[in-house]
Order: structure tokens, then sequence, then C-alpha cells
């Protein structure tokens, strides 16, 4: 059986390149940046390489990448870093309710500690409005935290407007994006749309996993959420993970040389992908439609399917998709981001995501249809009654 | 001097001339216990086993207190000696026993037995003795002799045993002493309790789990692996039987109707464990059940599920509160487990009006509906067994 993995948005299968990358850190490259000697050095110019292919990505410079452990350390360290820097200017932050939870619960933690949040709602297409936003803007607002692309849906937040709008603003909030499942897939340059700081994950862009980071434009000061021996300028403590960081940069370096087809490619196979389900399953419906999505991210539903039942038959199959609300027969757990999205119940039981990338080829998608509507129709004559 | 661990063993001795052969079930059990603890060596002896040769003495206590047939087990030191070196190192036991409580003052009472006639004091004398030097080295201890803190043991038998510690045992009778039986075993709470409680009474395990690929995912097949692993702990090897049991749940959906389809499944399981059970060499099957705590364990439902079988089912749990098996589940360390948040999906089939007073006849008819020979059949051909 043949199988294809239809699951990049919540991880990704290392390029060889990638791989070799790694591997040839891990053999030769064991020493400690901190060392004096040269296999210190040589540590410390493989964090530099890195940083250097990362910030290219993003038309950053290197100096303003900081290498965490994954998406979920940059967004933490972006927000508690923020908080507690400006804690004396003021208390009160700006997100929306569709974030990661790597983002919510570090949010969920200033609220203990006496910060005020704001969680903006987001229309029927999972966007944000810019308005509500300026709407919610105070003098004490330090810090706004708004996601490029959302990781169940695939909709893209307006990051443009509203790094215009807080620009506009005489006590300028921080602004923070966490980019971790754009990167690579949609340029984004945090320079040209406000941006202060900005989270990346390794293991989304065909990186090695337990590695991500964090922009921080340079002038934006964070205070650290790590102690120890002050690496990366007292920011982060605790030795570099030279590997990882290498697989990063490794990674990095295989998407730039991509980077112009990459939306184009992805876009195509995105539209193949919906308009197939469409054809043979007329009564899908795409979760938060198809336009202003990021190419990579279809949310699809079933209404009264078991989305999770559907992901185990098409697991069967050989296709690997991922589900908005895990199935349980005492208490139902539905995905706080459809949710958000005001749907009902039913569609949210009955939907799954299907995400792609560089890596997925035409014949995969064509290939996937069928089966997708085969099982869906064999699925669909068990419900309950 | 030598460090050993004194174990005893209660019920097998009312075994009559039985009892060589439940010593030999036990030993072997708790040998198996062991195995992956190096070196220790395990004899038997008087009444006893006694475990040498080890250097993890937590370890081997720990794998021990799970041996069903075992009452209760001493750390104990083992010497060769007079009276004067038994009360040299009963003084020596006793001030690290109360440097360890680091109480103000404590009871004691010496107990010793004179198994080995030629040691020259008689027990009461060894007690009385022991008892007076032990006073005298330790102000902090007061002598009472009916409830007292500590007992400090002295058995005189080939060597000397010395111990102040009693750790009591899972007790039961040896698993495998009392044949063999079919644990129906669930994701859930109730069964591995079901199944701890049959095998303390020394009957061994072979488990069943239905398993309706994609309606329950690989997830829960790996809970359900995990816990009776967690079982083994106690019965020794487990084989495990997964049975496949999804085309048996879309028969019935299709064909019998809605509010019968709980009791019905309940049916085809245990039809299905049955003949396992046979071919394994079961002579029983064990279930989880008790008595209400759904619909299909109203008394009528368990009545009718029982009809669908001609062996005997244990059901050890009917008379328990939810909350008393829960305790005993996190006691024998499988609750943890039990509470996994993988659970089935197998909503789709549950009937939202079950039925609780079913009618045999009616039930029998409704089975007949679908083609259970065939189905089991092919669900019996398609078994994955691990062995655990």
């Amino acid at each position: 059986m043949k199988e294809i993995y239809l699951d990049h948005a919540a991880t990704t299968p290392l390029v060889p390149e990638v791989i070799d990358a790694v591997t040839d850190c891990l053999k030769n490259d064991y020493g400690n940046p901190s060392s004096l000697h040269r296999l210190g050095i040589r540590a410390e110019k493989r964090i530099k390489d890195a940083k250097l292919k990362v910030s290219e990505l993003i038309k950053a410079s290197p100096e303003e990448i900081l290498f965490t452990s994954g998406g979920t350390e940059a967004n933490n360290t972006a927000i508690l870093g923020t908080a507690y820097d400006k804690k004396r200017r003021g208390m009160h932050c700006i997100t929306t309710a569709i974030e990661h939870p790597s983002v919510l619960e570090a949010f969920s933690h200033l609220e203990s500690q006496g910060y005020e949040v704001n969680y903006l709602p987001v229309n029927r297409d999972g966007v944000v409005s810019p308005e509500d936003i300026k709407n919610c803007l105070r003098e004490d607002t330090i810090l706004v935290s708004i996601m490029h692309v959302n990781n169940e849906t695939g909709s893209i937040q307006p990051i443009k407007e509203i790094g215009s709008i807080l620009n506009a603003q005489k006590n300028r909030p921080v602004f923070h994006v966490d980019a971790v499942q754009s990167f690579g897939k949609l340029e984004i340059l945090p320079h040209f749309l406000g941006i202060d700081l900005m989270s990346l994950s390794g293991h989304k862009i065909h990186g090695p996993k337990g590695i991500g980071a964090l922009f921080i434009r340079k002038g934006v000061r964070i205070q650290p959420i790590i102690f120890g021996g002050k690496q990366e300028g007292g920011l982060r403590s605790g030795t570099e993970n030279i590997p990882g960081i290498t697989g990063m940069g490794a990674a990095a370096e295989w998407t730039a040389r991509r980077k112009e087809e990459t939306p184009y490619y992805l876009s195509g196979l995105k539209k193949m992908l919906a308009e197939g389900i469409k054809r043979t399953l007329p009564d899908a419906v795409i979760n938060g439609g198809l336009k202003n999505t990021a190419p990579h991210i279809l949310s699809v539903s079933f209404p009264g399917l078991g989305g999770e039942i559907l992901l185990h038959a098409l697991e069967e199959k050989g296709v690997y998709v991922s589900t908005g609300s895990a199935c349980s027969s005492r208490s139902r757990k539905y995905s706080h981001v459809l949710k958000a999205l005001n749907l009902d119940n039913s569609t949210i039981e009955g939907s799954i995501r299907i995400s792609i990338s560089y890596l997925t080829t035409e014949e995969e998608i064509r290939s996937f249809i069928p089966i997708l509507a085969e099982t869906v129709k064999r699925i669909g004559r068990f419900t309950r009654r | 001097m030598e460090k050993v661990i004194l174990i005893r063993y209660g019920e097998i001795f009312l075994k009559g001339r039985n009892r060589s052969y439940f010593e030999k079930v036990l030993l072997n059990n708790c040998r198996k216990a062991l195995r992956e603890i190096p070196d220790v060596n395990i004899i038997r002896a008087q009444g006893r086993f006694f475990a040498e040769n080890y250097t993890d003495e937590d370890a081997v206590i720990d794998a021990l207190t799970r041996v069903f047939g075992l009452v209760s087990i001493s750390p104990a030191l083992k010497i060769d000696g007079d009276f004067e070196e038994i009360a040299a190192v009963s003084k020596q036991m006793m001030g690290e026993y109360l440097d360890e409580q680091a109480k103000e003052q404590m009871t004691f009472k010496v107990e010793s037995r004179r198994a080995d006639k030629r040691f020259p004091m008689d027990s009461m004398t060894i007690s009385r003795e022991l008892g007076a030097r032990l006073l005298k080295a330790f102000p902090q201890l007061k002598v009472d002799v009916h409830n007292p803190d500590v007992i400090f043991n002295v058995e005189v038998r080939e060597h000397t045993y010395l111990y102040y510690k009693m750790i009591p045992c899972a007790g039961g009778m040896p698993v495998g002493s009392n044949g063999k039986a079919a644990l129906l075993l669930s994701g859930g709470i109730d069964s591995p309790v079901a199944g701890w409680m049959i095998a303390k009474r020394g009957v061994a395990l072979t488990a069943v789990h239905f398993h309706s690929f994609p309606y329950t995912s690989d997830r829960s097949k790996e809970k359900v692996i995990e816990l009776a692993r967690i079982l083994t702990r106690y019965t020794g090897s487990i084989r495990l039987h997964v049975v496949p049991f999804t085309k048996i749940q879309q028969e019935l959906y299709e064909r019998c109707p809605d509010e019968e389809l709980t009791i019905l499944m309940r049916r085809y399981m245990m039809k299905i464990a049955e003949r396992i059970a046979v071919k394994e060499g079961a002579a029983a099957l064990v279930t989880g059940e008790s008595i209400g705590q759904v619909a299909s364990q109203t008394i009528e439902s368990l009545a009718v599920t029982n009809d669908a079988v001609d062996m005997p089912v244990f059901r050890p749990l009917i008379g328990f509160d939810k909350i008393d098996i829960m305790e005993t589940a996190e006691a024998i360390g499988t609750y943890e487990t039990s509470i996994l948040p993988y659970e089935d999906c197998c909503t789709v089939f549950t009937p939202r009006h079950p039925v609780t007073r079913p009618k045999l006849e009616r039930i029998l008819r409704s089975e007949k509906l679908i083609d259970g020979e065939t189905l089991i059949q092919e669900a019996l051909d398609n078994v994955e067994v691990i062995t655990l």
C-alpha cells in the first residue's frame, strides 16, 4: 500500500539535505559553542551560518534571530518576555480566540499574574478584524499577538493592516506574530509589516523537531524566561542545540531555493483537492471558505460523520490526515478554532484537516480523492441513529 | 552475616496432600517474579522461602508483594553464632531502627522461636535475655508485651534470623494452581480489576479484546496491551487475543433493532471469547460487569448475555460500587492507564435508548438476523495474538 501523507501542518518529513547536514554536524562538530578552543568556534560558526540562512528567508539580519526549542518556546518567550519587560508601562494585551495553545496558555498564565488580555473573535472565515483591534487599543496596551496563518483552517490574518494600525499609535505596543504555519509557505517579511517579534518552527519546513526561532527586531527588548549560563546574550541560557540549529538552517536554505514557486505550486494542489472533493462529495463543507486561506491547509467537514472515525478509516488506506475534534464516548473535545468560526457541532465533529507541502505530488492528490470519496460513503452508512 | 528476605505463605497449607504441588507452583511464581532482578536466589526450607544474594532489596520486596499466595515477607539478617553474637547484631539493628524512627520513646517486645533444639537457650530465655540487653542499651525503649510499637524477632533454625519488619503481601493462591480463565479485557477501569481478582484465586489468565477499527484507534489497542502488561506483573505471562469486531457491529447495525444493539454485541463477544477460551485451555470466562452499572448490566441483560455461552462466567465485581472498583484499580496500578483519553468512537453503535429488560426469545430471534457463525469464524480467523 502506498502511503499518502497529508498532515504536513502537524509536521513535515525531513528532506535529505537536512538529514545530511544534521548528520555531518553530529559526527564532526560536537563542540560546545561556549568553549574557547577551536571546536567551540566551529560550533559557533554553525549557529552564525544557520542564523544567516533563516534571516535571509524573512529578509532580516542574522543578529535578529534567536534559536529556541521550537514554536512553543518562541511564542512563550515573545509573550512572557514582552509582558515582563513592559510591565511598568502597562499590563494590557490583545490577541485572538483562534491562536495556538502555546499563545493562549501563555496569556492565560499572564492573566493569573494580573495582566488583562482581550481575546478577539473572528468572522465565519476565521479572520480577525483590524477595526476590532484598533478599538481595543488602550494607553496601557503593551502587546498585540496575532498569528499569521491559522493551523486548523489555514485562514490568513490581516497582518499588514494590523501593523499599520499599530505603527500609527503614539504609544506603540509590541507586535508579535506567530508565523509557525506560514513560514516557508507564504512570504512574510517582518521589517515590511511592522512586526517586532515573529515565531518560527523548524519541523514545519522539513527540518528536525526540537528547534525553532524567534525573530526579534533590532531595538526591541524582551526579558529572558530561561536563566543560566547567559548564552545568546543572556536571552536564552543553555548550551545551544547545534544539530537542531544546523538542521533548521539547512531547511531554511532548502525552502529559500523554492520560495518563489512554492505558493503557486501549493495553491494549484489545493485547488485540485477542493474541486475534487466538491465533485465527488457535494455535501462536504469547506471550513473558512477558500478565499484568503493559506495554500497548504484545507479544513473540510462532512456533517454527521465522526472526523476521528474518518481519520482512522483513511489511515487503514494509508492516508494520514488530522481532525478538528477528538472523539470520545464521555466528553467531546471540540477545537477552539472551529468553535470560534461559529460552526455547529455536527460540522465540527465531521471535520478533518488536509495539509500539504512542497513534497506533496499531483499524483498523490489524484489518488487521494477517490479514496476519500469511497471512505466517506462507506463510513456514512454507519452514523448514530 | 547476610541479608535475606523471609517469605511466608499461608492458605496453601490448608491443602493437605496437595501442599507440595502448591508450594512448587508458588516457588516457581516467585522465581518468575524475580526474573529480572540479577543474581537473586530463592530457596525453600521448613515451610518458608528465603530470597538470598541480592543487592536491590526494594526491588525484590516490590516484586514479591505482587505474588499471589504469599502472606508476608520480612527483610532479615542471617547469622551463625551464639547468644552473644545474636545480642550484638540485634543491638546494631535496633539502633538503626530507632535512629530511623527518631522518637523519644518506643515500646517493644522480643519474640523468639527455636527450631534448632541444639541451641542451648530455650525461646523464653532468649526473649527475656535479649529484651534485657536491648533495654539496657537503649534508654528510650520500654517493654510492652500486648501492643508494642515494634516486635523484634529471633528465629533460631539451622541459621539464626533476626528481623523486625513484616510487610504484608497480596494473599490469595499461586497463579496456575487453580486452572485458567479467559478475561474479556476492554480499555476501561473494571475488567483489569476483575482479572486481577480472579488471578488472585490462583487462576491463570488469557485475555480477549475486541477491536473495532476505525471506530477505535490503534492508540486504544495500545492502551489495552499496556493494561494486560500491568496485569502480568501479578499473573505471569498473558496471551492477549485482539479480535477484529467491526464487521459484526456493522452487520448488527444494519440488520437488527437499534435498542438491542448493545446486548446483541455483548452476546457475540461472549461467544467469541468462549471459543478462544476453549482453544486456550481455559474453563471459564471473566468479565468486569457489575449489577446496574449500565443498561447491559441489569439482571435481565446479564441473564441474556449469560445465555450466549455454556461456560461458567465469573463476574467478581458484581456487587461492587464503581468507587470501590476505582480504588482497587489504583492500588493494582491499572487506573492511570484505564483513564487515558483514547476512548473509542463506538457511540455510533450505541443505541440512544437501549433495552434494559431484554426478553431472551426476542434477542435470540434478532441474533439470527445476521449470519453469526460465518462472522464469528471470520473474526476468529483474523485474531491477533500478543504474548505479554
